[in-house]
């Protein structure tokens, strides 16, 4: 479960018989004035928690909508709209390469808007992608663990901690288990595209016996709890918020390269309501604008934003394009995966 | 006289239209052609990074444990999206069979067994794409594998590109169009420049000046001078001869017309019955009046030829009325009346002598005609920095109301002519003479007094 957390309410577990993709959660967001009018159908790998504020901000401006929002995991998104035809008015999803490639393979709509211009040229994609987020994936460290160390600011500098305190760290390290999580596969690839270091790492993390999760909130959560030390590539934006709660941990964006995602939305050509999503997306982007520039606490980190406390010169926001599709070709993900489990199932 | 002539076109228009036309036609040409030449670049960009991209996957497929496997590098396909934002698919096919990307990816071109490379364009996922593909033979342990590596990419980019060179190029051939266009108009108003000058040449000529046409014209233009010229001097023989002819005929008609009068008064002396001599008499007069008609009639003509070929030379205006007055002092002597002339000391004018002498005589002659006896005459001369008037002042009963208007009229004569011998040619004969001199006849009548006053003007240089 990819939770942060915080209380569940008026949330279910759905499995529709006539849906052949797995909904982990469902909530309806009346609409506030109380009308059964236009609904938006919202497909997203994002927790609930964290979309209940983009709702309501949503709602207060379109009060006659009721949002219909389904979670899912980016693979079951991916499925649900290009198998399945599942009836969405937009998608959000942290897998940007799959939102690139459904858009490559036509399955999305075109929406060009006086707010989709104001967009910067990577963070929009044949008008169809449109990134509305920068969440940079960060080193989660447990301040307690490293007692008496200096908190390593680079991927070399870890590299070089962990060898040389192997004791110390040995099984307490996570990350992504990349065969499982579609982001974490993401982030792998891209870091993998970046620098040769992260074999490197990843070979350390084998012989540490790093552990295997399936989502940031996860590794957080063992990270503030103590089961682990590190948490390699969590998501910056999960980690901040549960910083914020009190949660004893430190968010480190590395200083050689920090990979930056994009969470982006596309409209379905299934839509039902593309004028609806349309204007979703437009809200999604200028929300983000007034979040910028309100500059307070923001349930997502601004695309515009430059982060906090990262180096703005080592953020390599993932570029929205046809480079995207490489890695899901299945001969090469089968290629990476083996290459990935020949270098952290060593034990 | 002159016929009307009915222009058909004109040069400056066909000349102008013409150039146009193939200015634009050109522009045409030129917009045409540079599309076309953009288009084929754009064309080949897209097909040079397209193939960039199907030889990296090409080098990418090789042989692992007796198994084909394909590690399409990043920047096989990243590099298509730095061109443009268009949809990319991929393929790669082994033996004909499927190993990865989209399947149902459309044969476009390769046919089994070619090695190279081949593009073409076709229709996929609904929208027109740019396919490259290229093969390459590896070998398996089971025998050689044929590799084929399809990359294609839809074209909106490069329409957008192309959309954009169109335009370009349209700019670029109205552009040209325009600057054509200003130089074919210049260049038809050079090309008519000299046929407006010979034009303005002729037609500031005055009515007489039958001089050749000279100064330097094109020589598409020589020909055209060269028969003017001929029609000139044709015109001029034509022109001398007509004024012999009129010469000898006044000769002719005047000799034996006086022959006759004077045969008449011979008869007159001698005839004693009062009918007889009344019927003579009657002869006599009506002699008179032909010979008068016949004399104002060829003065006339003569005039008219005269001033069609008017030689200005320097007259002596005062002299001229002086002599002219002279030799009408008998007439006015019958009659007894005085003609006085005054004048400035030195009045010369440029113009015909004969004709203002004829002009002249014509007015006096009529100041005396119509006025009673032991009355007097004025002739005034006068001389301005333009023009020189001699105006003929009698005391006569002047003219009619009617006779103003129309008194200068050929053969127009007023009630007062009634018992005076006439012919009604003597004020036309003087208008045309001042006409022909640059200026003109007026009419009137002396206010406060009786009489009549004719004012003949004339150009003084
Ligand atoms: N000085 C004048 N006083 C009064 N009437 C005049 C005078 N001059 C001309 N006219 C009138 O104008 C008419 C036209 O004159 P014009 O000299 O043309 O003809 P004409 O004297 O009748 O004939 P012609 O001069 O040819 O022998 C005359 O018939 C006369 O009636
Ligand atoms: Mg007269």
């Amino acid at each position: 479960m990819r939770l942060v957390g915080l209380g569940i309410a008026l949330s279910v577990v759905v499995t529709a018989a006539a849906q052949a993709f797995e909904i982990e959660e469902q909530r309806l967001f009346p609409s506030p004035d109380g009308t059964d009018g236009a609904v938006l159908k919202v497909i997203s790998t994002t927790d609930t928690e964290i979309f209940t504020p983009l709702a309501s901000a949503f709602q207060a401006q379109a009060p006659g909508v009721a949002v219909d929002y389904s979670v899912v995991s980016s693979a079951e998104l991916d499925r649900a709209l290009r198998v399945e035809g599942a009836a969405f008015d937009i998608a959000l999803s942290s897998a940007m390469d799959l939102q690139t490639k459904l858009a490559n393979d036509g399955l999305v709509r075109t929406h060009r808007s006086a707010d989709t211009e104001r967009l910067p040229d990577w963070a929009n994609w044949r008008d169809q992608v449109f990134a509305f987020t920068q969440e940079p994936a960060t080193i989660v460290v447990s301040p307690s663990a490293f007692d008496g160390l200096e908190v390593p600011r680079t991927r070399q500098a870890l590299i070089s901690l962990l060898r040389s305190h192997s004791e110390r760290f040995q099984g307490r390290i996570g990350t992504y288990d990349v065969r499982e999580s579609g982001l974490g596969y993401l982030f792998a690839t891209q870091d993998s595209r970046n620098s040769e270091i992260y074999w490197r790492l990843t070979e350390v993390f084998g012989r540490m016996g790093a552990e295997l999760y399936c989502c940031s909130s996860q590794m957080i959560q063992d990270v503030a709890e103590g089961h682990i030390a590190v948490a390699y590539n969590v998501l910056g934006s999960y980690a901040r918020a549960r910083q914020a709660l009190g949660d004893p941990i430190v968010v480190v964006e590395p200083q050689d390269f920090t990979t930056v995602m994009l969470r982006t939305a596309v409209i379905p050509t299934s839509a039902e309501s593309p004028a609806l999503a349309g204007s979703f997306v437009d809200f999604l982007i200028a929300a983000n604008w007034e979040w910028l520039e309100q500059g307070d606490g923001t349930p997502f980190a601004p695309i515009l934003a430059s982060g906090e406390g990262g180096d703005p010169g080592a953020r390599r926001p993932i570029r929205i394009g046809p480079g995207l599709l490489v890695f899901l070709d299945p001969l090469k993900r089968k290629r990476f995966l083996s290459e990935w489990q020949d270098a952290i199932l060593q034990r | 006289m002159t016929a009307d002539v009915q222009p058909s076109g004109s040069i400056r228009r066909r000349l102008t239209l013409q150039l146009l036309f193939s200015a634009a036609l050109l522009a045409g040409l030129l917009f045409a052609v540079v599309q076309n030449f953009a288009r084929e670049v754009a064309e080949e960009s897209q097909d040079s990074v397209l193939l960039a991209s199907v030889t990296s996957i090409l080098d990418a497929v090789t042989v692992q444990e007796g198994e084909i496997v394909a590690d399409i590098p990043y920047s096989a396909l990243s590099m298509l999206g730095n061109v443009s934002d268009d949809r990319v698919f991929y393929r790669i096919l082994a033996n004909g069979e499927m190993l990865t990307g989209y399947a149902d990816l459309p044969d476009m071109g390769l046919s089994e067994g070619e090695i190279g490379s081949v593009a073409a364009t076709g229709t996929y996922a609904g929208e027109s794409v740019r396919m490259v593909s290229a093969s390459r033979r590896i070998a398996l342990e089971g025998g050689p594998v044929e590799v084929v590596v399809s990359v294609a990419q839809t074209r909106s980019g490069h329409m957008r590109r192309i959309r954009q060179i169109s335009r370009d190029s349209l700019v670029l051939g109205i552009g040209f169009f325009a600057i054509a266009a200003l130089f074919a108009v210049l260049a038809a108003q050079s090309t008519v420049r000299p046929l407006n000058v010979l034009t303005g040449s002729v037609s500031r000529r005055g009515p007489q000046d039958l001089r050749p046409v000279t100064g330097s014209v094109p020589s598409e233009m020589v020909p055209l001078v060269r028969s003017l010229n001929r029609f000139i001097a044709r015109l001029k023989i034509t022109l001398s001869r007509s004024e012999d002819f009129i010469a000898e005929a006044a000769h002719r008609v005047r000799t034996p017309l006086a022959t006759v009068r004077a045969q008449a008064e011979v008869a007159l002396q001698r005839v004693e019955k009062p009918e007889n001599r009344q019927s003579l008499k009657d002869m006599i007069r009506a002699i008179d009046e032909s010979s008068r008609a016949a004399g104002q009639l060829l003065d006339h003509a003569m005039i008219t030829f005269r001033s069609d070929q008017l030689e200005h030379r320097e007259i002596d205006l005062r002299e001229l009325v002086m002599e002219t007055v002279e030799r009408l002092r008998p007439v006015a002597g019958l009659k007894d009346i005085v003609v006085t002339v005054t004048s400035p000391d030195r009045l010369s004018i440029p113009g015909d002598a004969i004709l203002v002498q004829s002009a002249i005589g014509n007015v006096i002659d009529n100041a005396i005609k119509y006025s009673p006896a032991e009355s007097d005459i004025e002739v005034e001369l006068e001389a301005g920095s333009e023009r020189a008037v001699v105006r003929v002042l009698d005391e006569g009963p002047g003219f009619g109301d009617e006779d103003l208007h129309n008194a200068t009229r050929r053969f127009a004569r007023g009630r007062n002519s009634e018992g005076t011998v006439g012919s009604g040619l003597g004020l036309t004969i003087a208008e045309d003479v001042a006409r022909a001199h640059g200026g003109g006849l007026g009419l009137r009548n002396r206010t406060g007094e009786k009489g009549a006053c004719v004012s003949l003007v004339l150009a003084s240089r």
